[in-house]
């Protein structure tokens, strides 16, 4: 019988457990911060247990850390969070890289960068935007705390295997759209829960003509549409991404010849089927409460189909048929797990360049990683940046949640390349809309929306 | 964990579809280390008004709903992020029981982790359920997959495994640690690339 990729891999990592129920599996690779881990390591002191593998665990801190003056942890109970994973790390051996320390990054850009990584692999998280590094091939998924106890003391999970769906995405972008907008389209046309209970792969000339960045992009995102993972079959720019890495397999032509067995046996294989032409997709951005809430650039806002349209409107203060070019933005965020890798710098760079923002805006520039920072500013885009009038700040997960004070004030719309528009999200009474790193900074200029395919100045 | 065979409580109904757990517990309350002491700050933003005075709107805050410990609700409930805080600050209120049109998958783990049973029903049946008055109870048949309401009952799917972690209270990680020599031996097989 045809196989799925993600089959495949679940099947190489079963430890107990029949087919159709629930099944025992190990985990490759367990990544860890400061929000989710302190109840989970407390359960270890409890019950006198260890963690089992601390070569297969890494931790940071990323969600409190503030990104302007990084050592001045202003916040008490903040401080506490961070000072608990500290001493946890210490206690328990786990590798932990602490705030300022060179390999500080937001949880889901270490993986990558480290090479921890890799094709084939289980990888889990205490967060849900873990679905990022299924971008490599590898099957992966956010987890609760106390999941994350029990990883921490076995190497293993108990999960029942989602079902797959894959979709196939093919065309070329036009000039301005980004795999942004094809997660965005994908939730918006399809609904927040369409991928509940499943796993997604992508694949078609678009995902195989896609940079590591651009995919990871995508499977980030597809947690907003329900799934818990997304896929793409590793390719020759996956193993081109993980070569030379500070983890990386050291004989890599042996990993390339194992990690080559994952690929889907043809589409037979999977539950569901989806098709998607992105030449003509257009820039979206979202003018509600949930990453579904969105409409591409040259589209009005639609009616409202029930209670939650209802209030997501009275919330963000807008109205069915205006678009979003009417949206007054105040505020600019561009960074996060979502959108805030060297390519995504890069693009808003571009833009900015020679250019100011818009004097009622505020505007966050926040590296995803240290390293991510240190080239950016090695290539002259943090000088771009603040020339524009952008604050440059130091790497974390920032105004994506807002945990730290890089907050967005109340009443005021934010442009952001982040993942979530939830009410409150990036602050009390804030609203969030969410587009790419392209259209974002764009906005920061005009100060509100504009289609960026008719602009003459793109990324 | 507290093992549920046959719940019997009162309900409040929160019909909303696509309850993410932002809403269930904003990110200021994540900082506590601690697994308790979520209850007060549950549904915070929808739960107290901007003066912090609690909002006598909400259906939390009406005191009928005071000893419920059954919520009924809509599609898509704890979709977005991963923070078990939702889960421990619904059980810290008094919950014991939710039913939802469906869950986010994650969310879902999370109740089987901490004693919070989660059950779907459909549209049809939840809308007869959200009508059950303070004075009126509904009964959860864990055993036999049953919801009692007035001379209504509906039948609920549940995986057997997760149920049988309902019905026996099991922790998780002791279970686990039976299959020590099975771990130790796929270690040992795994492949190595140096």
């Amino acid at each position: 019988m045809a196989q799925t990729m993600y089959d495949k891999i679940w099947n190489k990592h079963v430890i107990s457990g029949k087919a159709g129920e629930p099944q025992l599996i190990y985990v490759d690779l367990h990544l860890v911060h400061e929000v989710t881990s302190p109840q989970a390591f407390e359960g270890l002191w409890e019950n006198n247990r260890k963690v089992r593998r601390p070569d297969r665990t890494f931790a940071t801190m990323d969600h409190n850390v503030p990104t302007e003056d990084i050592f001045n942890v202003k916040d008490v109970i903040s401080r506490k969070q961070m000072d608990t994973l500290r001493k946890n790390c210490t206690d328990f051996g786990v590798r932990l890289a602490a705030i300022g320390e060179e390999q500080q990054v937001i949880i889901h850009a270490i993986g990558p960068q480290l090479g921890l990584t890799q094709p084939g692999e289980v990888i889990v998280c205490g967060d849900s935007h873990t679905s990022t590094h299924g971008a490599f091939g590898s099957i992966a998924f956010g987890i609760g705390t106390s999941e994350v106890e029990h990883v921490f003391a076995t190497q293993t999970i108990w999960q029942a295997k989602p079902k797959t769906m894959g979709i196939h995405v093919h065309g070329d972008f036009q000039k301005g759209v980004y795999a942004k907008d094809l997660v965005m389209a994908l939730i918006a046309q399809n609904g927040v829960d369409f991928g509940t209970g499943y796993a997604i792969e992508f694949y078609g000339n678009t995902i195989e003509n896609m940079s590591m960045d651009e995919r990871m992009t995508l499977c980030n995102m597809v947690i907003e549409g329900g799934a818990k993972s997304g896929i793409i079959r590793p390719d020759q720019t996956t193993f081109d991404y993980v070569t030379g890495r500070e983890y990386a397999p050291k004989d890599m032509a042996a990993a390339k010849a194992y990690w080559q067995q994952f690929y889907t046996d043809d589409e037979s294989a999977f539950d569901d089927r989806m098709d998607f032409d992105v030449s003509s997709l257009a820039p979206y951005v979202s003018w509600g409460t949930n990453p579904g809430m969105a409409v591409p650039i040259d589209q009005p806002f639609p009616e409202p189909k029930d209670i939650n349209d209802q209030k997501a409107y009275d919330y963000e203060g807008l109205k069915p048929a205006q678009k979003p070019e009417e949206i007054d933005i105040g505020f600019v965020f561009i960074g996060s797990c979502t959108n805030g890798r060297l390519s995504d710098l890069k693009i808003a760079a571009n833009i900015l360049k020679g250019r100011h923002i818009n004097p009622k805006i505020t505007a966050l520039v926040v590296p995803a990683s240290r390293a991510i920072r240190e080239e950016a500013e090695r290539r002259g885009y943090d000088k771009i940046f603040k020339d524009a009038g952008c604050e440059w700040r130091e790497p974390g997960c920032s105004a994506c949640l807002g945990m730290n004070p890089d907050q967005v004030p109340a009443g005021v719309h934010c442009a952001s390349t982040s993942n979530r528009n939830f009410v409150g999200r990036q602050g009390v009474g804030s609203m969030t809309h969410l587009a790419s790193p392209a259209m974002v900074a764009t906005a920061a200029i005009y100060g509100h929306f504009v289609d960026i395919r008719k602009q003459t100045v793109t990324a | 964990m507290e093992p549920i065979t046959v719940h019997t409580g009162k309900s409040v109904a929160l019909m909303r579809n696509d309850v993410d757990t932002d809403q269930i517990i904003p990110k200021q309350f994540l900082k506590n280390i601690l697994k308790t002491g979520f209850g007060i700050h549950l549904f915070y933003d929808w739960r107290y008004l901007k003066n912090g005075r609690p909002n006598p709107d909400f259906i939390l805050n009406q005191p009928t709903s005071k000893g419920a410990t059954i919520l009924v609700t809509g599609n898509n409930f704890g979709c977005g992020s991963s923070r078990e805080h939702a889960a421990w600050a619904l059980k810290d209120w008094g919950f014991k029981v939710i039913i939802a049109g469906g869950y986010s998958d994650i969310f879902y783990m999370n109740c089987t982790k901490n004693g919070l049973l989660p059950i779907v029903l459909p549209q049809t049946a939840r809308d007869i359920l959200a009508k059950a008055t303070p004075e009126e109870t509904i009964t959860i048949d864990l055993v036999h997959q049953r919801v009692k309401y007035a001379n209504h009952e509906f039948t609920f799917e549940i995986n057997p495994t997760w149920k049988d972690k309902f019905l026996k209270g099991t922790d998780d990680i002791d279970l686990t640690m039976t299959y020590e020599d099975q771990i130790t031996a796929f270690e040992a097989k795994m492949p190595v690339f140096d």
